[in-house]
């Protein structure tokens, strides 16, 4: 019996400090690799799987009143693009921006500012969440990303839609050219109708730190899936092949595509 | 109480298999969710209350680094700053000091990766949440929920004395100690019937999904910023939970309650007259 209760004890005591080995000394090298990686993506399924259930693609995100709107919204990530073909048209006050609209579509074609100005518009006061956890509300008023879409006409092969920016990110090495801000959503999110090419933010133009002349809101998500500094829209089959083939700047850093959490 | 003859040392079956491992996911799972979540915070180590956050400029809560030379870390809760250089805002992580909430020896990843802290999070708050629905799905059919969680009339007429015993460190012995006292039922009840579900929908609370199906949840409780703080007040007071419930374990014989929580049987000690 003692004999026994001895035995016992060293296994149990071994058990758990086996188990506490793994837990934490392990965890960073399970999550490095591959089976770890899919393992841990498996969470991000589920979310995405289980809010997509929950909501119709009309479910909007809250929206709040004009008293709610932040007196300071801080500008992450880039606020003043130094880009050669950014600059001059911020120069000119984007009067020769024209946003491209191509790619899995019947009829590609550009389109100025003061034409998305002419389309009908939604404006909507929402909160933004970032990654890191910070929130702020502002009143954003834009296109529709739907009526651009019906112009150009979908492929039946189209997925997801594609937002290349004109802002340049850190790349890993000096050898690699600084990848340019990318992102994409389905068509879930495309043509929702919050989803909307950003031009004004609280009744006036949008200004440079906040991604002028268009950002992208896709309010379900959080912030970084919300491009600044629009250069093109391509409507593609699959974004294996796009930079990182993550989908986004950020996921080809390891964040989730689905930011709905 | 018992006669005056001892009762003979026993073993009592105690806990249920489906109990004994859905404990032991629990256990898994909310030391990720800790150790992940102090990550998380430490992205942006400051909490507020409302909808939106207020950039540090009147925080309930901050962690932060003065930046001065040499580098000090600080606490700083309702304008009331304490110095916690070493430990939060300021720590060593491998010989370097470096500037964060949460020291490395902390959070899951210990470098500062808020994408992999959210990846870890997330699916064991999946692996928590369905091992919950499991626990109460049994719990509820087998009546062990009622009764390990529920207390009788005549067990919260006795409080008093169960509080006594406690504060003088004197632990329900014999049979007595084969089920839970009114003390542990009132704590496990608020822990899991009241705190783990509220954490779950403070964490829902601040996913913008979630609240485009259900816009009421960030503002029953204040806006997503309260929410991220209730979150992290909750998180705190489960941590609070599990010091006193190892501190129990402890002190009624670990051997004997790890082997009841791995096995299902507890031995039952003769008890002694006239304690």
């Amino acid at each position: 019996m003692k004999r026994k209760n001895l035995d016992r004890r060293r296994f149990l005591l071994g058990g758990l400090g086996l188990g506490g080995a793994l837990a934490l000394g392990g965890c960073g090298r399970l999550a490095a690799s591959r089976t770890g990686q899919n393992a841990l993506q498996a969470g991000d399924d589920a979310t995405q799987f289980v809010q997509r259930l929950l909501m119709t693609p009309q479910t909007l995100a809250p929206e709040f009143p004009a008293s709610a709107i932040s007196a300071s919204f801080y500008a992450n990530g880039t606020t003043d693009p130094g880009e050669a073909d950014y600059k001059a048209l911020a120069a000119n006050q984007f009067a020769d921006y024209r946003l491209k609209v191509g790619g899995l579509v019947t009829t590609p074609f550009e389109i100025s500012l003061s034409e998305l100005r002419a389309l009908p518009s939604r404006t909507q006061i929402t909160r933004h969440d970032c990654v890191e956890g910070w929130s702020a509300i502002g009143q954003w008023t834009g296109a529709p990303l739907h009526l651009l879409l019906e112009r150009a006409g979908l492929k039946p092969e189209a997925r997801y839609v594609l937002f290349r920016c004109f802002d340049t990110m850190d790349s890993d090495s000096l050898d690699t050219p600084r990848p340019h801000y990318y992102e994409t959503v389905d068509l879930v999110d495309a043509y929702h109708p919050q989803t909307i090419l950003a031009y004004d933010m609280g009744g006036a133009a949008l200004g440079v730190p906040h991604g002028a002349p268009l950002r992208l809101r896709v309010e379900r998500q959080l912030g970084y899936k919300m491009p600044k500094y629009l250069k093109s829209i391509e409507v593609i089959d699959s974004f294996a092949a796009v930079d990182g083939g993550k989908g986004g700047y950020w996921e080809d850093q390891g964040y989730d595509w689905y930011a709905g959490i | 109480m018992h006669a005056a003859a001892p009762s003979p040392t026993h073993l009592a079956f105690r806990h249920p298999l489906p109990i004994r491992i859905a404990h032991w996911i629990n256990v898994t799972a909310m030391t990720i969710l800790l150790l992940s979540g102090l990550q998380i915070f430490n992205a942006h180590p400051e909490l507020d209350f409302g909808s939106t956050s207020s950039f540090y400029k009147h925080p309930a809560l901050t962690i932060g680094a003065t930046g001065e030379s040499p580098d000090r870390g600080y606490l700083q809760v309702f304008g009331h700053r304490l110095d916690t250089t070493g430990v939060l805002g300021v720590s060593r992580s491998d010989g370097d000091v470096s500037e964060r909430a949460f020291p490395s020896w902390i959070t899951l990843p210990a470098e500062q990766d808020l994408a992999t802290g959210r990846r870890w999070h997330f699916l064991f708050a999946w692996i928590f949440v369905v091992n919950g629905l499991v626990y109460l799905a049994f719990g509820l059919l087998s009546g062990q929920l009622r009764r390990r969680l529920i207390p009788t009339r005549a067990e919260l007429r006795g409080i008093g004395a169960s509080l006594r015993e406690h504060l003088t460190l004197r632990f329900p012995k014999g049979e007595e100690a084969t089920r839970y006292n009114v003390l542990q039922k009132l704590a496990y009840l608020i822990v899991v019937l009241g705190l783990l579900p509220l954490q779950i929908l403070a964490g829902l609370a601040m996913s913008p999904g979630f609240d485009a199906v259900a816009p009421w949840l960030p503002e029953a409780f204040g806006g997503r910023q309260s929410a991220r703080t209730a979150h992290f007040v909750i998180a705190m007071l489960l941590v609070a939970f599990v010091f006193i419930h190892l501190a129990m374990v402890l002190l009624t014989g670990p051997f004997n309650q790890l082997r009841g929580m791995i096995t299902g049987w507890f031995t039952v000690r003769a008890e002694r007259e006239a304690s």
